[in-house]
């Protein structure tokens, strides 16, 4: 075992994997990701805490990690490159390996750009593959990323984002690659919408035989209302979502009940693709809704490892 | 080129206001290339400048002058007399002009008239775009001549990030994604397989981030 991690050894045991997003709050109060964990405790594997994501200040990933652990659920930390250097990074690893935190995300992080800091000076000291990277050698060569001796483990499950909708398409599996060479065990993907699209990268994944060298969880997106999916084909880069989806929320009597649908439907049709090992679900400001989906969709109860 | 703007006429006129014998200095080489201080953009603010005194009442002269590059000692000290006789200095050259006035001449007061933009290059009449970042080491061999320090918002030394669509950046639809160009360029020479290798974390020492940079040339030295 790498981390020891309830995710690693469900992953590494050949089971299906389910994890949620837990974003933390723009304050101070902690009840919002003990709430968070609550709703998501026995539905997860693991729970994603995001790093100031979207590039707006909020509680520290590392916090809400602690938070989730303490009420023994198993945080991922998502850690992006945007706000930290090399000494920074290497320092939160090894604080959050001490507060024994097993599951990272290595990040580039939106731009600083789209946050509520616009002005901000970005740090990009390295990029999220040369995290990974640094990562892994903390952790398998008890190395700093200038050679130096680190002591005691650095216990973690190394993890990246992919996304098969961003450009140029054919270039992805490449990035999955060197990410995958880099050291990350898992991947978690952009969220899902077309399936025609990813059902095509997935194929080029299991041709490169990556979907053996790393465990990739599908990403999913529940959308709540045809605003949603309105806001995210047309301002979200990186995301695809078909006009037949908007087209489906706009039509719908019930919009949160398409939405759950549309996201049952994704994961039946993952389901019968080779080479996902597990869902990732991030319902931003829909936590509540995670339960239900998993519920539905056959995944329940969670497996203990 | 280094490529500067002039700042907006309020800064220049504020940052000015009661120096009475004003000159106002071009530089002929980046500046005059930017349409932001050449000979003919110092004829056109000092005449802004005069006629703004004029009509706020203030008194005072503003003189005119241009030498070929203000980051050059051996031209700088050709306006020793000029500046000597004035008030102030309103240079329109680059950060680095504005400073070797202030280095040369301890007892003047320099004023900068233009921002510095970026080292960058002439798209068409008009339009200009960064292209180096000054990092200290080159890398553009092994990106396809096209540079991710200037050109990624991110930086990034592996490949595009996940808001790369339809060959723009995140950012902005009007900003390229240089990792698509580089890709396109690389695919075009028949060389993708480069990209396959992971880029080693950079040293960013030269860069300036190991402290203000120096070249000493040796053998160049008198």
């Amino acid at each position: 075992m790498k981390s020891g991690s309830n995710l690693e050894r469900l992953l590494e045991s050949g089971q299906f994997a389910v994890t949620a997003e837990a974003g933390p709050p723009k304050g101070s109060s902690p009840k919002v990701v003990q709430r968070k964990g609550e709703l998501l405790k026995l539905c997860c594997d693991a729970l994603n805490v995001t790093d100031n994501q979207t590039a707006i200040v909020r509680m520290s990933s590392l916090s809400g990690c602690v938070l989730l652990k303490e009420m023994g659920m198993e945080p991922v930390l998502q850690m992006v490159v945007r706000d930290r250097n090399r000494l920074a990074l290497q320092s939160d690893i090894l604080g959050a390996a001490a507060l024994g935190i097993r599951n990272v995300l290595c990040l580039s992080g939106d731009h600083q750009k789209f946050g509520n800091h616009p002005t901000a000076k970005g740090v990009y000291d390295i990029d999220s593959i040369q995290f990974i990277q640094m990562v892994k050698t903390m952790r398998d060569e008890h190395k700093f990323l200038n050679g130096e001796e680190i002591s005691g483990d650095v216990p973690f499950f190394i993890g990246a984002a992919a996304n098969p909708f961003a450009d140029p398409f054919e270039f992805r599996v490449t990035r999955l690659a060197k990410k995958a060479n880099a050291g990350a065990d898992f991947i978690q993907t952009q969220g899902i919408f077309d399936m025609p699209k990813f059902i095509e990268w997935m194929k080029m994944v299991r041709d490169r035989g990556l979907d053996e060298k790393t465990h990739i969880l599908a990403g999913l997106i529940p959308i709540k209302s045809v605003g949603m999916a309105r806001y995210m084909r047309n301002n979200v880069s990186g995301l695809s979502v078909p006009k037949e989806i908007v087209d489906r929320m706009a039509d719908a009597k019930e919009p949160k009940e398409e939405g759950v649908k549309i996201c049952l439907e994704t994961i039946e049709q993952l389901k019968e693709v080779d080479g996902i090992h597990g869902i990732h679900i991030m319902a931003v400001a829909w936590e509540d809704i995670v339960s239900r989906i998993v519920e539905e969709a056959g995944l329940m109860p969670r497996p203990v490892v | 080129m280094i490529t500067l703007e002039q700042k907006n006429f309020e800064e220049i006129e504020k940052m000015t206001k009661g120096y009475n014998r004003l000159l106002v200095l071009g530089c002929e080489t980046c500046a005059a290339m930017s349409f932001a201080g050449g000979q003919r953009q110092v004829a056109e603010l000092a005449s802004a400048i005069r006629v703004a005194r004029k009509t706020s009442g203030e008194q005072g002269e503003v003189l005119e002058e241009a030498i070929a590059r203000q980051c050059e000692p051996e031209f700088v000290d050709l306006i020793k007399d000029d500046v000597a006789g004035c008030d102030a200095v309103l240079s329109l050259a680059c950060g680095a002009g504005v400073q070797l006035l202030a280095e040369r001449f301890p007892d003047k007061v320099i004023l900068p008239g233009c921002n510095t933009l970026f080292l960058g290059v002439t798209e068409e009449l008009g339009v200009w775009s960064e292209r180096c970042a000054g990092c200290g080491n080159c890398i553009l061999d092994k990106t396809a001549g096209l540079c991710p320090i200037a050109r990624c918002a991110k930086q990034l030394l592996n490949g595009p990030c996940g808001g790369s669509m339809n060959g723009k950046c995140e950012i902005s639809k009007d900003v390229d994604c240089v990792w698509q160009l580089i890709i396109d360029r690389l695919d075009r020479l028949n060389r993708l397989e480069m990209l396959e290798e992971i880029f080693p974390v950079k040293d960013w020492s030269p860069a300036g981030h190991g402290g203000p940079r120096k070249m000493i040339r040796e053998d160049l030295k008198l």
